[in-house]
């Protein structure tokens, strides 16, 4: 089932739905595996799992750590697509690759598609290709089902906002503030209107990322976005409180 | 040849290097940059104000040496050297810094950072963030920070405060990430002084563009010494910036031979070293705002690199030269840190010149080739900066007992002051 038809399946039950985040590799795919059985348990309803890079320039320092000990580990992106076809087979959310534009330049964006398809992802969100250089991409994994999803954000113009617009597929990120992921975002009125302004431009779904970490966060969202996307916040229940840790976050989140 | 005059939907490309791959994020802020540079180049009063204040500000016009006693002692080639290391703060940094400051001011923006290896870009902002009134971040990787304290010392003593990046390598790619974090939360109020011909269009135009005085005057100045063109011209690169500066006099003189000379660091075969184009260890990436080569795995992630030259030791180079390299327009060499350290001894000996290290692997190249060129022939050679504000990583490189018993003696002092 595409993408944007199984978020609006969804939100028929749901008013708002989440998708979290697995950095590959990071503490181990076993400990990957482990979080996203909790989350699958919790309810999730989407998932990113990040390929790390070495240059992970627009992520805040718990998800750079995060790439960095994953590579030290020696993940490759073999392991990387290997893991994807196991949680996509095993669990019923659906799973979107995350990560930057070298790890698909690298490999060439035909096979990067292509086994992006083959390990049963639905779409991919790489943030350091702006949609000038991703005609080709785009054109690509539209043949192959694969949704690229397009970032908008607070500094994005109106004018701007509409040729984005035209390339969404699938659901459309909606970056809560400025800065990278992990600090806290004040949840309100900005982001609310900043939602809005994306609607106009847009038919797809829209998800909201970017410091969301808490049932306060999802209840302002609620009846505004789709999908709440949660980073950050969960990577850290889990490095203080473990599997329990991650556990209570994602009850008290989903509660 | 005017390699900036790009074809329509190509902005920003030199052949295929080159573009902006950055998040959606910064769109506006690169817009914004991008259109007040157009502005800036287009209009002369821009130019004239930028080459007085270097001219008042940092020495500008900075010399060209004729080295006779070199000349002579190799038998070949006469070489002529552009004395960069004779600007103020001690290198060619402080053009591209000062450029961007006049820049800046137009943007209206009060706050910049920047990102330093040597600490010498990150020593050249702090001047002109003092001068201009800008208040001033440098990120630096942990590891150059250890190793580079006096830069840190007057960064700090002008007024800046230097961030220790800890991620990574901990070095100049890693301070050039957290720039970009900081630039994407601050940018309304921030303006990024990139250091070197590298990053995402405009960049590598505008820094070329600054850096193309040095070879504006080094034309005229050889022209007027000795009446010819230089047959060849050789510079170090590190991102690249020095080196476009001093080969754009010339690039359009078909009988000038342009001569990049990279970082060997422990030589080919090691990786350990920094040289992108002259071996072959490197491939076509995209990382940090553009695409070029990178000394990077076959998974698309980058290498470890090395330089006895903190300046040098950089993954990328300027998209402009992965372009001029393939088209033939600029050869490659690199001279490995021991090369280097023999070449500097020989240029204090004989002429008194204390390049920096990373100029040294310019003299490496020229020095290696001078002798088999005629009498007749002409060699430029770019002194990017000056090595005497290195003396720490200079005596260490030469292996200075009496420098190493003075520090010692040093630092029984400060101990003694602390009890
Ligand atoms: C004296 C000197 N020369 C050269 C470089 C290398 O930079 P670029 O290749 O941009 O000229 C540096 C960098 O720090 C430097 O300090």
């Amino acid at each position: 089932m595409a993408l944007a038809e199984y978020i609006h399946q969804r939100r028929e039950q749901r008013d708002i739905l989440v998708m979290a985040h697995v950095v590959c590799g990071y503490p181990s795919f076993e400990a990957n595996m482990q979080a996203l059985e909790i989350m699958h348990a919790a309810g999730v309803d989407l998932v990113e799992l990040q390929f790390p890079f070495s240059e992970p320039s627009a992520d805040g320092p718990l998800f750079v750590k995060a790439n960095e000990a994953s590579l030290k580990a020696g993940t490759t992106i073999d392991q990387c697509f290997d893991f994807m076809h196991a949680v996509s087979q095993r669990f019923s959310f659906k799973v979107m690759m995350m990560g930057y534009y070298n790890t698909v330049y690298k490999m060439g964006e035909a096979q990067f598609v292509e086994r992006l398809a083959d390990a049963g992802g639905v779409a991919f969100i790489v943030p350091d290709l702006p949609i000038e250089e991703s005609e080709n991409l785009y054109r690509l994994s539209a043949a192959a089902a694969i949704e690229p999803i397009v970032l908008m954000t607070p500094t994005t113009s109106d004018a701007r906002l509409a040729v984005l617009g035209e390339a969404c597929r699938g659901m459309a990120y909606v970056v809560a503030r400025k800065g990278v992921t992990g600090s806290k975002t004040a949840m309100g009125d900005d982001v609310l209107a900043l939602i809005e302004r994306c609607r106009r431009h847009t038919e797809v779904p829209i998800g909201v990322g970017f410091g969301v970490s808490s049932r306060d966060d999802l209840e302002v969202l609620r009846g505004a976005a789709d999908v709440a996307i949660v980073g950050t916040a969960a990577l850290r229940a889990w490095q203080t409180g473990g599997a329990d840790g991650l556990r209570e976050f994602f009850k008290a989140l989903l509660a | 040849m005017d390699i900036f005059d790009f074809s329509e939907g190509r902005e920003g490309y030199y052949g295929e290097y080159g573009g902006v791959f950055l998040p959606e994020i910064l769109h506006a802020t690169i817009e914004e940059l991008l259109a007040c540079f157009r502005q800036c180049k287009a209009d002369p009063t821009f130019w004239r104000e930028y080459v007085e204040l270097l001219q008042n500000y940092s020495g500008r016009p900075t010399p060209v040496t004729h080295l006779a006693n070199l000349s002579q002692q190799l038998g070949g080639a006469q070489i002529y050297v552009k004395r960069d290391d004779l600007n103020h703060t001690g290198s060619h940094k402080i053009n591209n810094v000062m450029g961007q400051g006049l820049l800046c001011k137009r943007l209206g923006k009060r706050r910049v950072i920047a990102e330093t290896g040597a600490g010498q870009h990150g020593f050249a902002t702090a001047t002109m963030a003092a001068r201009f009134g800008f208040d001033c971040k440098v990120y630096m990787g942990a590891v150059d920070v250890a190793r580079q304290r006096p830069n840190v010392f007057w960064m700090e003593n002008l007024g800046a405060e230097v961030i220790a990046v800890e991620d990574g390598q901990r070095t100049l790619k890693d301070a050039i990430n957290e720039c970009m974090r900081d630039w994407v939360a601050n940018m309304a109020d921030t303006h990024y002084v990139l250091g070197t011909a590298c990053g995402p269009h405009p960049f590598p135009e505008m820094v070329s563009w600054f850096q193309s005085i040095i070879g504006l005057e080094a034309r005229e100045q050889l022209l007027g010494l000795t009446g010819k063109l230089p047959d060849r011209v050789y510079a170090c690169v590190g991102g690249g910036s020095n080196a476009i500066g001093i080969f754009q006099g010339f690039l359009s003189d078909d009988n000038v031979e342009l001569i990049g000379c990279e970082a060997g660091g422990l030589g080919a075969g090691s990786n350990l070293h920094a040289a992108r184009l002259a071996y072959n260890d490197a491939s076509v990436g995209v990382a940090q705002g553009f695409k070029t080569y990178f000394l990077q795995n076959d998974q698309g992630n980058m290498n470890e690199t090395h330089s006895i030259a903190a300046g040098l030791d950089y993954i990328g180079v300027n998209p402009i030269f992965s372009y001029l390299w393939e088209q033939g327009k600029v050869r490659f060499e690199a001279a490995t840190d021991e090369q280097v350290k023999d070449a500097l001894r020989l240029c204090m000996r004989t002429e008194g010149l204390i390049p920096a290290l990373e100029s040294t692997h310019a003299f490496v190249t020229a020095i290696d080739e001078a002798p088999s060129m005629g009498r007749d022939e002409i060699i430029l050679i770019n002194q990017s900066g000056r090595g005497d504000k290195d003396i720490f990583t200079i005596a260490d490189a030469l292996d200075d007992q009496k420098w190493k018993d003075f520090i010692c003696a040093k630092a029984d002092q400060y101990r003694q002051e602390k009890n």
